[in-house]
């Protein structure tokens, strides 16, 4: 009998998704679906998706779902689990979406240790509006409105949000991870995986922030997108834990 | 609780949303509303619910919008301003068609305005507010009772219609005491196989959604939107007559203007001019009816708003012009007394018959 090694987690549709080629979002999408097959809870995922290239993450995840205002995520989601403790509730944002319109919920929600777990992928640009500067844009990165490069007198330096975030309370795990790798993506597979165990386990609130490519915006081959992303991103974004309460109580 | 309390309008809304199975509210302080999330503060953990202080009016709308998306019974409520900086939630509320029970207790503006009484947001509450083309149930009331009741039939409205529902109080209603009944529970439990509650053994996700990205199927919802309009307007307009049969002035006010205009209409009388009052109670759908009516048997209206004329642009409107509507108001907080209404009664029909 032949032995399945490999097939599509039940928590994502069979179905070819919108993002551009070299794109990181769908295999993001599948450690999100593959963390939750393995932990069990399709059934009682509630997800909430953004404004931004995963608007439209309801079409290829299967569980239920809400849609919110750009930046709004973390509110909605709190609404959804106030009104269901024991569901697995997240939110999956971009960076101009959770660091830039959405800065006061991300930051208020994380205050509170709101029982949420949040995907954060940051690609250091805005996506689906066709590339402009983000919060997040690197200094003297070029993108359609920072079109001489960053300029730190006007536009000041890119947030860091995991180590913003891990200065508050409330949070119970953050942590900053990439997936240009396969040893990397094994790593933020576990960390997607702990994010959402602490939240079940009613730790707080966890954040999982994904390094991430846009090789159509940032005007390069998938190839060389990930490459920059090693040689430009991960210096400015160190890849870590940030914070994490089961460690901090060994 | 069925016997009369002496309570504030504010109190009493709170009240009646817990005794209609409200148990998740997120809001904001401002004046002059803030004794909702205050009462709620300490109501909410006596009955096992959900009091949270959000950190801004927009994070306390798309609060409610996860809590009406997850099932429940929910509410919110502000004052004037912290009401735009709900507008975009309010948008997405109608827009992925979710129930909840938004309240705005004016005071004036614009801007920042003031905290004394007003009805300056009638265009807001009743014309959309947001963007994209929608409507809201709006419902005034002009008693601390009222504030109750109507809070009652907000819920039973936002659950049959799954609609968002403003019920628009002003400062003085919200913060003068009245001997109120609050209700025993009349409001329908309706079943929301749609909610986002996880999947629990159903075979298709749940999305609670507002994106339509192609052009046709977003018409095809804004005629569903429409459908479920009309059918609000042929179901829910309400109004209250006092002494509109014999009238030749009819005054139109709602919430405390009508009040002040019911104590003008006894003076009225008493000196021999028949003047009587329409209050519309559903300011949208606008009670169109009886505007109608009384266009064919009174000689002129008279509209009364702590605005500079709101809500006289539905009056004229809903009599089709066919008789002319007169218009007084007071804004900034400053409140009409009977007596100058009843000077702008006595100018409108001394007027007529000077001619």
């Amino acid at each position: 009998m032949a032995e399945v090694l490999f097939s599509r987690p039940k928590a994502l549709f069979d179905i070819p998704t919108h993002y551009c080629p070299g794109c990181h979002h769908g295999i993001i999408h599948r450690l999100v679906a593959e963390v939750i097959d393995e932990l069990g809870i399709q059934e009682k995922t509630i997800g909430v998706a953004p404004v931004g290239c995963a608007v439209l993450a309801y079409d290829y995840f299967n569980f239920d779902m809400l849609e919110a205002a750009h930046g709004r995520a973390p509110a909605v989601a709190t609404g959804v689990k106030r009104v269901h403790p024991d569901a697995a509730v997240f939110t999956y944002q971009g960076d101009g979406d959770l660091a830039a319109i959405g800065c006061a919920e991300i930051v208020h929600a994380a205050a509170r240790g709101e029982k949420i777990t949040t995907i954060f992928v940051n690609n250091a640009i805005y996506g689906m509006t066709g590339g402009q500067m983000a919060p997040t844009t690197l200094v003297g990165q070029v993108t359609s409105t920072s079109p001489y490069g960053r300029n730190l007198e006007t536009a000041g330096m890119p947030i860091r949000v995991s180590e913003m975030l891990a200065t508050l309370d409330g949070p119970a795990f953050i942590a900053r991870v990439a997936v240009n790798t396969p040893a990397n993506m094994n790593k933020a597979k576990a960390a997607i995986k702990k994010a959402f165990e602490l939240q079940l386990s009613g730790q707080g609130f966890c954040l999982v922030e994904v390094l991430s490519i846009c090789p159509t915006n940032w005007g390069k081959t998938p190839l060389e997108a990930v490459k920059w992303l090693e040689e430009n991103m991960v210096p400015h974004y160190p890849l870590g834990v940030y914070k994490d309460v089961q460690e901090a109580a060994k | 609780m069925s016997e009369k309390v002496l309570m504030k309008g504010n109190e009493a809304i709170a009240e009646a949303a817990v005794a209609a199975g409200c148990r998740h509210y997120f809001g904001y302080p401002i004046t002059p509303q803030t004794e909702i999330p205050e009462y709620m503060s300490k109501r909410m953990p006596q009955v096992g619910g959900v009091f949270l202080q959000a950190e801004s009016e927009v994070a306390a709308i798309n609060m409610v919008y996860g809590a009406a998306g997850a099932g429940a019974r929910v509410m919110t409520s502000s004052s004037s301003p912290g009401i735009s900086l709900k507008q975009e939630g309010i948008s997405y509320t109608a827009g992925a068609e979710l129930p909840c029970l938004i309240v705005n207790i004016m005071r004036g503006g614009p801007g920042l305005g003031g905290i004394q009484p007003a009805q300056s947001d009638y265009f807001q509450a009743t014309k959309g507010g947001g963007h994209g083309g929608y409507r809201n149930i709006v419902l005034a009331p002009n008693s601390v009772q009222e504030m109750a009741d109507l809070t009652m039939l907000g819920f039973s409205l936002a659950d049959q219609y799954r609609n968002p529902v403003m019920l628009l109080g002003d400062g003085v209603i919200g913060q003068m005491m009245e001997p109120v009944e609050i209700k025993e529970n009349n409001t329908r439990a309706v079943e929301k196989p749609w909610a986002a509650v996880g999947m629990h053994g159903r075979a298709k996700p749940n999305i609670i959604n507002s994106l339509y990205l192609k052009a046709n199927e977003l018409e095809d919802h804004n005629n569903r939107l429409q459908k479920k309009y009309a059918l609000m307007r042929g179901n829910e307009m309400r109004w209250e007559e006092i002494h509109t049969q014999d009238a030749e002035l009819i005054l139109v006010a709602y919430g405390i203007t009508a009040r002040i205009a019911q104590s003008a209409i006894d003076i009225a009388r008493e000196n021999g001019k028949k003047a009587g009052l329409l209050r519309p109670i559903s300011l949208w759908p606008f009670p169109e009816p009886p505007f109608v009516r009384l266009a064919k048997t009174a000689t002129a209206f008279l509209t009364l708003e702590l605005s500079a004329g709101q809500m006289i642009e539905d009056v004229r409107l809903a009599t089709r012009d066919a008789k002319p509507v007169y218009f007084y108001g007071r804004t900034g907080g400053m409140i009409m007394s009977p007596m100058e209404i009843y000077q702008e009664i006595t100018k409108i029909l001394d007027g007529k018959e000077g001619k």
